[in-house]
């Protein structure tokens, strides 16, 4: 007996036939070409036998007492569910109408009688194909069903993770920050964090990961822990800048990146200090004149450069209370509507004009945005921080319970940061973590770390490098002061600033003396200290909050050395 | 989108030109553009003439390319930008690793 193809693998094939005869032919014939049989002779039987034997293929009569193979077909077809199980039919029917009800009850193919051996092989392995197709098809649906719950459920872990990480600074808890960012915002990638220092300037990052989902989140981990571990201990943006761009470099891929925009608000010097790297512009709203100062962004995204090329130079603008800048990511001016066309910088100004209600501007551009697009996009992040007075001074760290027993209270130590140091390092950090070993300065590391920063940047810009507070009188001075600071800065060659601490016991508690010296030419300490305050607006306002902050402030060596008191009682 | 490459007859220049799209979608092919070739270019062009759309992941594969290139010694042309792409390479300020105009 020769058959075209012989079936790859030995079926249980359901044989329901009425005819005894014609039952026992057809059996002998599908034996002979290597399958299982199983028989029945009426439909009722053909249902059992297939509930109870789950037979891959089934030959039908049409025509059968009790239940005819048309219904023996739909029960069939509704026990197999999602399986294919190929009911091909036997019939001496002629009429198309007849075949046509095959088919339509859930048959396959039909087969007229008499019977073709032949045929009847082809037909058996063409539906087992068929078979095989629907069961692999089923398996890969299951498959990938499971991979994308899986999938999900990884992407809840991790926002789950990321949500304690990225929201444990003050971007909730700060009354002058409003953000707006769409609920799947992190999983295209953008990260908002908001952080404050010591001295109580705040720190902000607006980020946007190349790539979307975990790979975005799985960067924004490492740089939010950067953001605010280096933040709360008093580091710059330059210093911040370096460790996140270094992080990412070494553990993102070549094509993935973040643009970021990071900026330092001051409500005590009044400025805003802005590194704007690959984000669209920003703005500092001058409120009171109406201006929009862009931010732009003047370097290559963070993780792309290595710490060698890394550029780490800031914008300082000055801003006066109530003054506000505002951030948003390329979600917004990247909305396209119908037509392909983009949002865009022009439109996004035009709602800045018809603007009337500042604390409404996030409102005006999602309507403009959704009257433009027609719906809101999912990934649009937009924050604005208002400069407020009275950020009050926080004690950082944990205050421990052992009472201070075992601090430091009888010791002196002295530091010399010479020209290659002034340059490159900022000792302020690291001075701090020193000073609070001392428990009783805990509760004031606040004001500790403000009056440091001032006299240091006082003793680093007036004394070493020269520079005259007197610029910094007017907008265009205030960034010509800045651009010399970097300029004078990068050529240093000479020159120091000492740090002397002292510290004593007293009958209260103790008393820390600090005492800077720099190398300047110093300066005529009385004259500087009668200046009007309101005179200088943008300058002069260290040394009053150093007056206010410290117990006692002296000058001494024509304004090259300054010493500043801390006292502390004991601790309960 | 599509992504075609062709080689100089001196075998030292590859030009890389994508039409349409240049995002995620051309990730594969723009990779296979440069990576099938044995012999390593000296300068790579990427011409952007037809390109109507660059995202940031088109960013990343440029920087793909400059690694495969030499990294820091690459010499990477992006060439016929229009004003949309422009405005994305002007904003990340990829002038300052690829020879932009």
């Amino acid at each position: 007996m020769s058959t075209l193809a012989p079936a790859p693998e030995a079926l249980t094939i359901l044989i329901a036939e009425d005819s005894a005869t014609d039952l026992l032919l057809l059996s002998t014939i599908v034996r002979r070409q290597g399958h299982r049989v199983l028989t029945a002779s009426n439909g009722e039987e053909a249902v059992e036998v297939f509930a109870r034997e789950r037979p891959q293929l089934v030959l039908m009569d049409a025509l059968m007492p009790v239940m005819d193979g048309f219904g023996a077909a739909r029960w069939i077809k509704q026990l197999a569910g999602e399986e294919l199980v190929p009911i091909i039919f036997l019939t001496s029917l002629r009429e198309s109408a007849a075949l046509a009800e095959c088919l339509d009850a859930g048959g396959d193919d039909f087969l007229p009688k008499p019977y073709n051996p032949l045929i009847l092989a082809a037909k058996i392995n063409a539906m087992d194909r068929l078979r095989r197709l629907q069961a692999t098809v089923l398996q890969q649906r299951d498959q990938i069903a499971r991979h994308h719950d899986y999938l999900l459920h990884e992407q809840r872990v991790a926002k789950a993770v990321f949500d304690k990480v990225a929201h444990s600074g003050c971007i909730n808890a700060a009354p002058n920050i409003r953000y707006l960012q769409s609920p799947y915002a992190l999983f295209n990638g953008d990260l908002l964090l908001a952080a404050y220092t010591p001295s109580g300037d705040m720190h902000v990052l607006l980020g946007d990961f190349t790539g979307h989902g975990l790979p975005a989140a799985v960067g924004a981990m490492p740089l939010a822990e950067v953001f605010y571990g280096m933040s709360a201990k008093g580091y710059g943006l330059v210093q911040i800048l370096r460790e996140m761009n270094a992080k990412l470099k070494r553990i993102l891929p070549v094509d993935m990146f973040c643009c970021a925009t990071l900026l330092c608000l001051s409500t005590q010097r009044r400025v805003v200090e802005v590194w704007n790297g690959g984000m669209p512009d920003g703005y500092v709203h001058d409120i009171a004149s109406g201006k929009r100062t862009p931010l732009q962004s003047r370097h290559l995204p963070l993780g792309v450069l290595s710490a060698q090329a890394f550029d780490d130079r800031t914008e300082v603008w000055p801003m006066a209370l109530g003054d506000r800048v505002f951030l948003l990511s390329d979600g917004v001016l990247d909305t396209a509507d119908a037509n392909d066309q983009l949002f865009g910088a022009v439109r996004l100004h035009q709602v800045f004009a018809a603007n009337r209600d500042p604390d409404r501007l996030f409102e005006d551009i999602e309507k403009a945005l959704a009257a433009f697009r027609g719906e809101a996009r999912d990934d649009v992040s937009m924050v604005e921080i208002t400069l407020q007075p009275g950020q009050s001074l926080r004690a950082t760290g944990p205050l421990y319970a052992d009472s201070g027993q075992s601090c430091p209270l009888d010791w002196a130590v002295s530091f010399e940061f010479r020209a290659e140091t002034l340059k490159r390092y900022n000792p302020l950090p690291y001075l701090l973590q020193l000073l609070l070993e001392i428990h009783g300065l805990r509760e004031q590391s606040g004001a500790l770390y403000s009056v440091m920063a001032e006299l240091y940047s006082n003793a680093l810009e007036h004394g070493v490098l020269g520079l005259d507070s007197r610029l910094k009188r007017n907008a265009q001075g205030f960034a010509e002061y800045y651009r010399q600071r970097n300029e004078r800065l990068a050529q240093l060659n000479s020159g120091f600033v000492r740090v002397h601490v002292q510290v004593v016991p007293t009958e209260a508690g103790g008393k820390m003396s600090l005492r800077l010296e720099d190398s300047g030419p110093g300066f005529d300490v009385e004259q500087v200290l009668a200046r009007p305050l309101d005179i200088d607006r943008l300058s002069g306002r260290g040394l009053s909050l150093v007056r206010q902050l410290s117990s006692e402030v002296r000058w001494s060596d024509g304004g090259r050395s300054v010493c500043v008191e801390f006292c502390w009682g004991a601790l309960a | 989108m599509s992504v075609e490459s062709e080689v100089s007859l001196d075998g030292k220049k590859l030009t890389i030109a994508i039409k349409g799209r240049f995002d995620f979608g051309s990730h594969q092919t723009f990779r296979d553009a440069y990576e099938r070739y044995y012999k390593v270019p000296e300068l790579y062009v990427v011409d952007l003439k037809e390109t109507t759309y660059m995202d940031s992941s088109a960013l990343g594969m440029l920087l793909l390319l400059r690694d495969h290139a030499g990294g820091e010694e690459a010499q990477v042309q992006v060439i016929n930008s229009n004003s949309d792409v422009r405005k994305i390479l002007a904003i990340s300020n990829f002038d300052k690793l690829f020879d932009i105009n």
